[in-house]
Formats: C-alpha cells, sequence, structure tokens
C-alpha cells in the first residue's frame, strides 16, 4: 500500500504558506484550505490519509505514522528516503477537541530541537475553507541553547521575502 | 553552525538595512552613515558583526574601510530556506489533493443521504 500511486498529485493554484514568529519561541505556520474542518481536521489525523501527504520531498516517505487521537494518546512519525536513511519524532497528545483543536508534543529521535517542542493546531472554518494554524512552541531550553530552531526560523520569516531580491545581486 | 550566526546577524532590523544598503556595490562607512542616518558607532558595531557572521568584508583604500557583501552565507540561508517552505508546501499541495477527494467522496455519498432524509 506505499505504491506511489497512492501518492497525491501535487494541485496548482493553492493557498499561501504563511510562516510567522507570534513569540521568541513560537514559529507559526498558516495555510487555507479549501474544504470544511472536518474534513481537513480528518486528513491531518487519520494515518493513512496522512501518509498520503505528509511526507516533504519527493524521495521521502512516512513509512510509520501513529496518531491516536485522544489525550494521552500516542503520536509516532518515522519518515525514510529511498537511501534508506531515517528520522522519527515521538509525542503524546496534550488536547483533542474534534474538529476544532489539537495540541500535542513532540521530540526528534535525534533531539534537534533542544528538547521537546508543543505543536498546538487550530482549525477555523470560514465559507467552508479551513483555515489551519500550527503554532510550534520550542522549550526553554532550545531557546537558552542559541534558539537554534527558533534562531533559523525567526531569521528565515523575517527577511524571506527581501532575501530572494537580494539574492541574485550577488552573483 | 554558521547559519545561526547569519540569522542572527540579519535579524536585526538595522543590519538588514546595512546588508541591503550594500546590495548596490561595496560601500565606505562614511556612506552607510549618511545614507542609513545612524551615528558612526553604531555602524561600525553593527558592522563588526556582519563581519564576524562572514556576511560582509573590507578593504581599506587609503584613509577609508570599504565594506562589501559576501555572498556564500547568504546563499546557504537561501537554501535552507527554500529547503523548509518546499517541505511544507509541498505537503500542503498534497493535501489539497487529497482534500478534493475527500469533499468529491462525502459530495457522493452526502446527495444520497439527504435524497433519503428528505
Amino acid at each position: 500500500m506505499e505504491a506511489k500511486s497512492e501518492r497525491a498529485p501535487i494541485k496548482k493554484n493553492s493557498g499561501t504558506l504563511k510562516v510567522t514568529t507570534p513569540s521568541d519561541r513560537e514559529v507559526a505556520m498558516t495555510r487555507v484550505f479549501d474544504a470544511p474542518r472536518r474534513l481537513v481536521f480528518k486528513a491531518w489525523t487519520t494515518p493513512e490519509l496522512m501518509k498520503r501527504w505528509l511526507y516533504g520531498p519527493e524521495e521521502w516517505k512516512l513509512a510509520v505514522c501513529e496518531f491516536e487521537l485522544r489525550v494521552g494518546g500516542k503520536v509516532r512519525f518515522e519518515w525514510r528516503n529511498s537511501e534508506g536513511k531515517g528520522m522519527g519524532l515521538t509525542g503524546v497528545c496534550r488536547e483533542v477537541v474534534v474538529p476544532e483543536r489539537l495540541v500535542f508534543t513532540e521530540l526528534w529521535d535525534e533531539d534537534w530541537t533542544g528538547g521537546e517542542t508543543l505543536v498546538t493546531m487550530v482549525f477555523a472554518e470560514d465559507a467552508s475553507k479551513t483555515t489551519v494554524a500550527q503554532t510550534v512552541l520550542y522549550s526553554s531550553q532550545a531557546a537558552r541553547d542559541g534558539a537554534l530552531k527558533t534562531g533559523m526560523e525567526h531569521g528565515a520569516a523575517m527577511s524571506y521575502d527581501r532575501l530572494a531580491e537580494l539574492l541574485p545581486s550577488l552573483a | 553552525m554558521v547559519m545561526i550566526e547569519t540569522l542572527q546577524a540579519l535579524a536585526e532590523p538595522n543590519r538588514f538595512r546595512i546588508v541591503e544598503f550594500l546590495r548596490g556595490g561595496p560601500r565606505p562607512v562614511g556612506e552607510v552613515v549618511e545614507r542609513l542616518g545612524l551615528r558612526q558607532p553604531q555602524v561600525s558595531k553593527h558592522l563588526r558583526v556582519l563581519s564576524e557572521a562572514g556576511l560582509v568584508d573590507v578593504r581599506v583604500d587609503a584613509q577609508r574601510r570599504i565594506y562589501g557583501l559576501r555572498a556564500a552565507p547568504l546563499r546557504e540561508l537561501e537554501r535552507w530556506i527554500r529547503r523548509y517552505r518546499r517541505i511544507w508546501e509541498a505537503n500542503f499541495q498534497r493535501l489539497d489533493a487529497v482534500l478534493e477527494e475527500l469533499k468529491a467522496k462525502e459530495k457522493k455519498r452526502g446527495s444520497k443521504k439527504r435524497k433519503s432524509a428528505d
């Protein structure tokens, strides 16, 4: 069932991904989907559906996906690429309000975020479109450790738009 | 890690302005001061941070210190950002397709249900 044909095709004219930094320890990502929120919520929390889209670059796949949709439920993702390299994360569901809100922890196997992160997802429906706001809160340890990831994303979100302009002039 | 230094250096608004100004080509410190309306010691401090992060280099021409941009750290940063965005954009575009499918399925089922309920 992991066949390529199972994968969803790339669709054109989709919503725009917005990345912002609401606070020093948070990174928020917002995206509008053209579907009612109960469907968006379903696609976001049902392992067999998640495997079809949540795998990043084409050469990767979401090989293991557990998402136990209840408070205290287990979260486990394992991605593998075509060369057999892998990465994974484990977490626990903290809040589940179908189809509105999800809060869960995440900890990467190779802890590159300097400790556990807390992910809050809010699904808001308007005129049968759904805005998904995903906020990742990094631990204070991560903030202390030179704000590894937060620092990168902060700069990325801030300078992305003008950076694209900046680069050609450096050739 | 080089990239974190790059980002920390760029995250300060006046340093970002200096980098933008230097896009036009290398400039003496005095011109940076004039153009940005900052005080000389402030500009020197910012240029030192940018230099330590490898974003600018300096050459001395007669009495003047002339600063110019270095491309390498910005290229690395741009690669990273592109990769980060591309990963999520690809995910979400596939999710769009999954949602179209779910909508279509539901429509089919929904119209049947509604008929029987009416």
